[in-house]
């Protein structure tokens, strides 16, 4: 049924000449200033001879990147270099969003228990983290992971000869693919596709006859077991392994080869997990509390678990408020990963616009590109949210 | 509603108009001009770098870099040193704050190299302090030479040449090394300290001023290598040569000064002096201030407000001063040094 047709006549749009031509004035305005601004930025520039355009991102950077995701080194171009920033920036917030997601949740859901302690201490956190500026936290957190680990390799702790942690960053053994790989990748395939069938196998069994089957666990087993069973044969037969792993040795200076992780790394993504967490716990919060107290009382009464209650009613009523809000909070998540600057983290405006951006004193066109990464990292990020809210809200009928 | 867009029509054309305007007003008016309806140099120092400048307990600058900027200010207001702004700006936004106007001049240890100099519209000439890059290690750490720093994480200030520096000479070195680059060099330093890198790089006279203010200066240790030429010179802005001009001649006065025996307590009495170089460097005989668009006796108030070239490095570097730094290759070209000044006539 359409809305719009039961206006009253009077208050139905009228085309006005006047308006119209009020409004065409406005925009040619508009674009006069923008126009305007961007012909005097070019101008000055040039009269300063200071260079323009986007030629300098062929250019050789000649500086060094603590970590880089892709193949970097001093010779690549500082096309590249924007290239690493935005990886990290983007790999720090991936990592970031779901863990503070998951903390937030949980702490969320513990500010609302019955248990005094619980939710004491849950109250506690929000209002230690909601109330204290996100900066001086990561200046804690990497002063604080800093100075309690040790400063020498030897003193390094270390969980046998393949995990070390020290003042220089965790490292880890990594996995390394070795060249009689096919057989392991096939298996995983198909255990990947075999453990959705029969996820669909066991949620149309408990449609019809109500009964429950560990679906989860048992797809899981099969996604790990397969590839490992296939890799195993095929080390029988080829005597190559499949998988090994690049181990770390501990060196004069710090733990070279296997899998290191900075120390600024942690501090950043642990700043910005718990910080984000206390703000996902209060919409938590917001969203179970607006569910109607009578929902809780009915399930009750069906003699649901606590989890269930939760899982099966509440949670999927508060969602649809918590949604818009906690959209927010990822976004903002994103944005405040630019603070890894004052803690020496190479994301995005660290590498680009802080070494780029000096290196070759291209200002306005680095602080463009800057800009719209996160413009468009912020944009996509509530695309896919708000596609999740239609896809969850309530349907009206 | 009517009203509302009239009223924001009429202030983005205002805006508009205001750009236009204040282009216009960019290009006819000298930093020269500026400085003086201002009434004061606004002057691009460093963060705080012992004996380049650091504020003392009263607030007040010190340094050979803060000396400068007086002396600047003295020459341009007839003796006044004291009308002098001084702008702290960390390594990264030094180049955007001169080209934005946010100051006059740059006498902030800037490296004079040729893509600043070219793609980033500023103009050098005088060097007023030559400087080398070096390293600091822990004492206990047991390193006598760079070379033996393979494999070591090194801590950098973003935007010095110091990052593009060690890239290079542990690339010509077939070495490797972890860079931990931080945007301000309190950061930097303070990274170091907490054990975070093996060595600290920067300027040597850098390494030298911070090492000072560590908890522990004797556990630390510069060591010998020289890996790079940092001429840290004094940066304005290109298209103003009369600016470039004032900001260099100021330097070489001083240097004249310090070659003919004109300090700060005799300069009085040398007005009367019959040296013809000093006659007009004094602005006692011919015009040179007048050609610069300063007074005549500008050198005269400069060299009474801070002393000649030698007494600021002294006072703030060199023997007089806790730092200690010895003159090598600032001193007198007659002393086989590098700081040549070109006649003053």
């Amino acid at each position: 049924m359409s809305v719009k047709s039961d206006w009253p006549h009077h208050q139905r749009k009228r085309f006005s000449l006047g308006g119209f031509l009020w409004q065409g004035a406005l925009i040619v305005a508009v674009l006069l200033v923008i126009g305007g601004a961007a012909w005097n930025a070019a101008n000055g520039l040039a009269r300063q001879g200071i260079a323009s355009g986007f030629g300098f991102l062929n250019n050789t950077a000649g500086f060094d990147i603590s970590q880089h995701l892709i193949d970097y080194s001093a010779v690549s171009t500082y096309g590249q270099a924007f290239l690493v920033g935005l990886l990290n920036t983007l790999v720090v917030s991936v990592i970031a969003i779901p863990l503070a997601t998951i903390l937030g949740f949980i702490i969320g859901i513990m500010r609302r228990s019955d248990n005094w302690l619980l939710s004491r201490v849950a109250a506690g956190y929000v209002e230690l983290f909601r109330n204290t500026p996100l900066l001086l936290q990561l200046l804690f957190w990497y002063n604080a992971v800093l100075v309690s680990l040790p400063s020498k390799v030897s003193e390094s702790l270390h969980i046998g000869d393949v995990v070390y942690l020290n003042r220089r960053g965790l490292s880890l053994p990594q996995p390394v693919l070795g060249t009689q790989i096919a057989a392991p990748l096939v298996a995983l395939g198909i255990s990947v596709v075999l453990a959705l069938l029969l996820r669909a196998w066991a949620i149309r069994r408990h449609r019809e006859t109500g009964r429950d089957f560990p679906a989860f666990l048992i797809g899981a087993a099969i996604v790990c077991g397969l590839p490992l069973i296939a890799s195993l044969l095929t080390q029988q037969m080829t005597g190559v392994t499949a998988v090994s792993f690049d181990l770390p040795q501990p060196g004069r200076f710090g733990v070279t080869g296997g899998w290191q992780m900075l120390p600024e790394f942690v501090a950043l993504l642990l700043g910005l997990i718990i910080y984000t967490a206390a703000s996902i716990a209060e919409v938590v919060r917001s969203g179970l509390s607006a569910v109607s107290k009578g929902q809780f009382e009915a399930s009750h009464a069906l003699h649901l678990s606590p989890v269930l209650v939760l899982r099966l009613v509440v949670v999927p009523q508060a969602i649809r408020i918590i949604i818009p809000p906690l959209t927010n909070q990822y976004l903002n998540l994103v944005k405040n990963s630019s603070l890894a600057v004052a803690i020496g983290y190479p994301d995005l405006v660290q590498v680009f616009a802080g070494t780029v951006l000096n290196q070759t004193g291209q200002a306005v066109e680095v602080v463009l590109m800057t800009m719209g990464v996160y413009l468009t990292i912020s944009l996509i990020t509530s695309a896919a949210m708000n596609y999740y809210n239609e896809h969850v809200k309530l349907v009206e009928r | 509603m009517k009203v509302f867009v009239n009223a924001t029509i009429v202030a983005a054309l205002g805006v508009f108009f205001a750009l236009g305007a204040n282009n216009v007003i960019a290009q006819e008016q000298t930093t020269l001009e500026k400085v003086k309806e201002r009434g004061q140099v606004n002057c691009g120092v460093g963060t705080g770098l012992a004996g380049f400048a650091l504020p003392d307990a009263n607030g007040d600058w010190q340094g050979l870099d803060a000396d400068y900027c007086r002396a600047l200010a003295a020459a341009i207001f007839d003796g006044d040193a004291t009308k002098v702004k001084f702008v702290a700006l960390t390594a990264k936004d030094r180049f955007a704050a001169i080209q934005a106007g946010q100051v006059d001049l740059l006498a902030r240890t800037t490296t004079w190299t040729m893509s600043r100099d070219t793609a980033n519209g500023l103009n050098f000439r005088v060097i007023n302090f030559f400087d080398g890059q070096g390293f600091l290690v822990r004492e206990d750490s047991g390193i006598t030479s760079a070379k033996e720093l393979d494999g070591a994480s090194i801590c950098l200030t973003q935007g010095s040449t110091a990052e593009q520096n060690t890239s290079d000479y542990f690339r010509a070195n077939g070495m490797t090394y972890n860079p931990v680059t931080f945007a301000t060099s309190s950061e930097t330093v303070k990274a170091y300290e907490n054990a975070r890198c093996d060595s600290y790089s920067n300027d040597s006279s850098a390494l030298y001023g911070e090492r000072q203010r560590m908890a522990d200066p004797a556990a630390h240790i510069v060591l010998p290598d020289i890996i790079s030429r940092e001429p840290l010179a004094i940066g304005t802005l290109q298209g103003d040569d009369q600016w470039m001009d004032i900001t260099s001649w100021l330097h070489y006065a001083m240097l004249t000064a310090e070659a003919n025996g004109v300090t700060r307590a005799n300069v009085d009495s040398l007005l009367t002096s019959e040296n013809p170089e000093i006659r007009r460097l004094l602005g006692v005989e011919g015009d040179v201030g007048t050609l610069l668009g300063l007074s005549k006796d500008w050198a005269y108030n400069a060299i009474k407000a801070v002393g000649n070239y030698g007494e600021v490095f002294d006072r703030n570097l060199g023997s007089g001063s806790s730092l200690n730094i010895s003159r090598n290759q600032n001193a007198l070209w007659k002393d086989g040094g590098l700081q040549y000044a070109p006649p003053m006539r």
